[in-house]
């Protein structure tokens, strides 16, 4: 029997009110692949990651995580059995500075926990890690800067450095990359591609070059549904995703 | 462990580190040996002194343990003066127990008010914690009300309109300390405040006081690296309610009395003043504040009546022109006096402080004439307002207070200009300087 997929999502349907916005997604992400989901403008990729990660409950169906069944859980639940992500709108803490930000999200992960009993800025493995994150998204020397004052292209890398610095293996990005200039994106994508290494990642991105860069697989999302799942190569030659979506940029 | 060679990659982060620890031992140290010699300094070692620092001692801890709420977990408290009141009670009919027989000394009665703080806090925080925002605000001042009504009509244990009493003196004497001195429960405070004071600053620097920031920040995100919003909220209320105990508990043992009054709307809205004068954005700020609130309170209430009044004005007057409070106006000023200038402010700083005080005095000879007729006619208009009799039947005291007021402001807003001048002229002295 092969190992459960790192993510499963069975029949997920998610209306709000009346408007039904997804509608019947069944995915299996295989464990360790780079998984690219892409689509049109409000297709409900957003709406499938937070599906996934327990921002909000589906309306209909099951997704499992590793075998497990985590719908309708909290997003922390589903944060501690390993899945992390991040966010196509920047969410990080804005009064913190950077090191802490991307602190906050190494000490659960390192089991401090609620913890009463250590002092934060004494406990090696969290600042080894910490400093690790900060030196990965080039972020070092702008470690004491409250992240609310950093430029944009800073702030999507701390979104990152958030993500990923609390060692999730299931990894899903939001558009990582939008906003950032030529160079931003390139540095990124070698960042994720170095990260990603043994773990399970899954990216929603509408610059072509990096998901055809990036992915093992591609899933198309249009109007709720995943029209087609396949290797990059083949997604390029599917009829029905050219018709749907790649057909203003095919060549 | 590390082998001799440092790399400048290893060392560049660590020496962040340093900076970021930067906590020093020494103002603790002074602060504590400032606290026992205070109450023998020749000149304060008067009763009232004692028991004024007593007071602010108490104000303090409860003061941080309210800002632990809104300056660290963002969660406005108006009913914070329920833990403490509940502390206070715990503690007192601890006292009881002590009287009648129960082998504890004194000094431990703060620990009754840690636990009913803790106790309470864990009961009550379980629901208000559910919500953030305006929902808890409003939740705490229901709350409120609640308890003060349950406190009047549950007479057993809070002894109604009269409160509940009991004797320090009569308990286990540990090394021969009766408590029957104001200076032996000025070292018992001070020791409790001091110890309270180092924990809450330590709370911060959890992995559990750090998440409280998050939370503030931003509580969706906080859920999505693993912490779940509402735990952190309440154990926050909970550590939030133990200390507010221990103040309630120094208040019982400082007072013998705990009353109805220590769990009032009163005392919640004295406290959230604290924070707010001292400023709730930094640590020691509340401290500041409930320091000098103590003092207005001990001294104002001496002179006038309608003291909560004043407090009113400060209130309105902090949050609208300095809401970062004392705390952040003394930041303000570090740069200045690292750099050996704040003489280049200060000119401007006595120039407007002569108008400020014409028109506080013209504002509160107005209202002291109007508290006066209003609360106390049958009196008349003749009195004695700042040593000076006058007849407010008269247009003269109206005529000056209105001339004070309005001659006071006229000249202080002109005085501005000097205080802006100054501020320029030290901030370019600055630039000059730290250009290399
Ligand atoms: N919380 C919500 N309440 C109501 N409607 C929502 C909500 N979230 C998303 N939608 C709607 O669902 C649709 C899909 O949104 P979603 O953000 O998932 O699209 P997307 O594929 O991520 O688009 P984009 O590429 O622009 O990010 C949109 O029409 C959006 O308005
Ligand atoms: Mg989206």
């Amino acid at each position: 029997m092969s190992p459960s997929p790192a993510l499963q999502l069975q029949e997920v349907h998610k209306s709000f009110g009346p408007t039904p916005i997804i509608r019947g997604v069944t995915l299996d992400v295989v464990a360790g692949e780079r998984h690219a989901v892409i689509g049109p403008n409000g297709a409900g990729k957003s709406t499938l990651f937070n599906i996934v990660s327990g921002r909000f409950p589906p309306t209909r169906g099951t997704v499992r995580l590793k075998g497990t069944d985590i719908t309708g859980q909290p997003p922390f639940e589903i944060n501690r059995r390993g899945l992390s992500r991040s966010f196509q709108v920047t969410n990080i803490f804005p009064r913190l500075s950077v090191h802490e930000n991307v602190r906050c999200s190494v000490l659960w992960s390192l089991r401090y926990r609620y913890s009463l009993w250590h002092r934060v800025d004494r406990l090696r493995d969290v600042e080894d890690r910490t400093e690790r994150i900060l030196a990965q998204i080039n972020l070092s020397a702008r470690q004491d800067v409250p992240a609310g004052v950093l430029t944009y292209a800073e702030q999507r890398a701390l979104e990152i450095g958030i993500t990923i610095a609390g060692g999730a293996d299931v990894i899903l990005l939001d558009e990582p990359t939008a906003g950032m200039s030529h160079s931003e994106t390139e540095y990124a994508v070698e960042l994720i591609r170095g990260l990603s290494g043994g773990k399970t990642l899954v990216i929603v991105e509408h610059d072509m070059g990096v998901v055809f860069n990036l992915a093992d697989r591609i899933s198309v999302l249009v109007y709720g549904e995943i029209i087609a799942t396949d290797t990059p190569d083949r997604i390029r030659a599917n009829r029905a995703v050219q018709d749907a979506y790649l057909g203003t940029e095919h060549h | 462990m590390m082998d001799g060679r440092p790399s400048a990659a290893v060392s560049v982060p660590l020496a962040g580190v340093a900076a970021r620890r930067g906590r020093r031992a020494w103002p603790w140290l002074l602060a504590a040996a400032g606290l026992c010699v205070l109450p023998l300094v020749p000149g304060l070692d008067s009763n009232f002194v004692r028991s004024l620092v007593s007071q602010m001692g108490i104000a303090a801890v409860f003061a941080l343990s309210f800002n632990m709420l809104l300056g660290q977990t963002g969660l406005l408290s108006f009913g914070h003066a329920v833990y403490f009141g509940l502390g206070g009670y715990v503690a007192i009919h601890g006292m009881r127990l002590i009287n009648a027989g129960l082998p504890i000394p004194i000094p431990l009665v703060p620990l009754f008010g840690a636990a009913g703080g803790l106790f309470f806090g864990v009961l009550i925080g379980s629901v208000t914690t559910k919500r953030a925002g305006t929902v808890f605000a409003m939740i705490t001042l229901g709350l409120g009300e609640l308890v003060v009504a349950a406190s009047l009509m549950l007479t057993r244990f809070f002894g109604g309109e009269e409160g509940i009493t009991a004797n320090r003196t009569r308990a286990p004497h540990l090394f021969g300390l009766t408590f029957a001195s104001q200076l032996e429960v000025y070292y018992l405070i001070a020791f409790w405040a001091f110890l309270s004071v180092a924990l809450m600053s330590a709370f911060t620097r959890t992995p559990l006081g750090r998440m409280c920031n998050a939370v503030r920040d931003n509580p969706e995100r906080a859920e999505f690296v693993g912490y779940n919003p509402q735990r952190v909220r309440l154990l926050a209320f909970a550590v939030s309610a133990m200390f507010a105990g221990v103040a309630g508990g120094l208040h019982a043992v400082n007072y013998e009395i705990v009353a109805a009054e220590a769990l009032g709307a009163a005392r919640s809205g004295a406290v959230l003043l604290m924070a707010f004068v001292g400023g709730i954005g930094s640590f020691f700020g509340p401290i500041l504040g409930a320091m000098v609130i103590t003092w207005l309170q001990v001294s104002l209430s001496d002179y006038t009546t309608a003291w909560q009044l004043y407090f009113g004005i400060l209130f309105i007057i902090i949050v609208l022109f300095a809401p970062g409070g004392l705390a952040w106006l003394i930041a303000l000023h570090l740069p200045l006096a690292r750099a050996r200038m704040l003489h280049t402010v200060l000119p401007g700083y006595l120039a407007a402080l002569a108008p400020a005080l014409v028109m506080v005095l013209g504002g509160s000879l107005l209202l002291e004439i109007n508290y006066r007729l209003a609360t106390k006619p049958e009196l008349g208009t003749r009195m004695s307002l700042f040593w000076v009799a006058m007849d407010v039947s008269r247009p003269w005291p109206w005529i000056a207070g209105l001339a004070m007021l309005a001659g006071g402001f006229y000249a202080f807003r002109r005085s501005w200009a000097l205080v802006a001048a100054g501020w320029h002229a030290a901030s370019e002295r600055m630039r000059e300087d730290g250009a290399p």
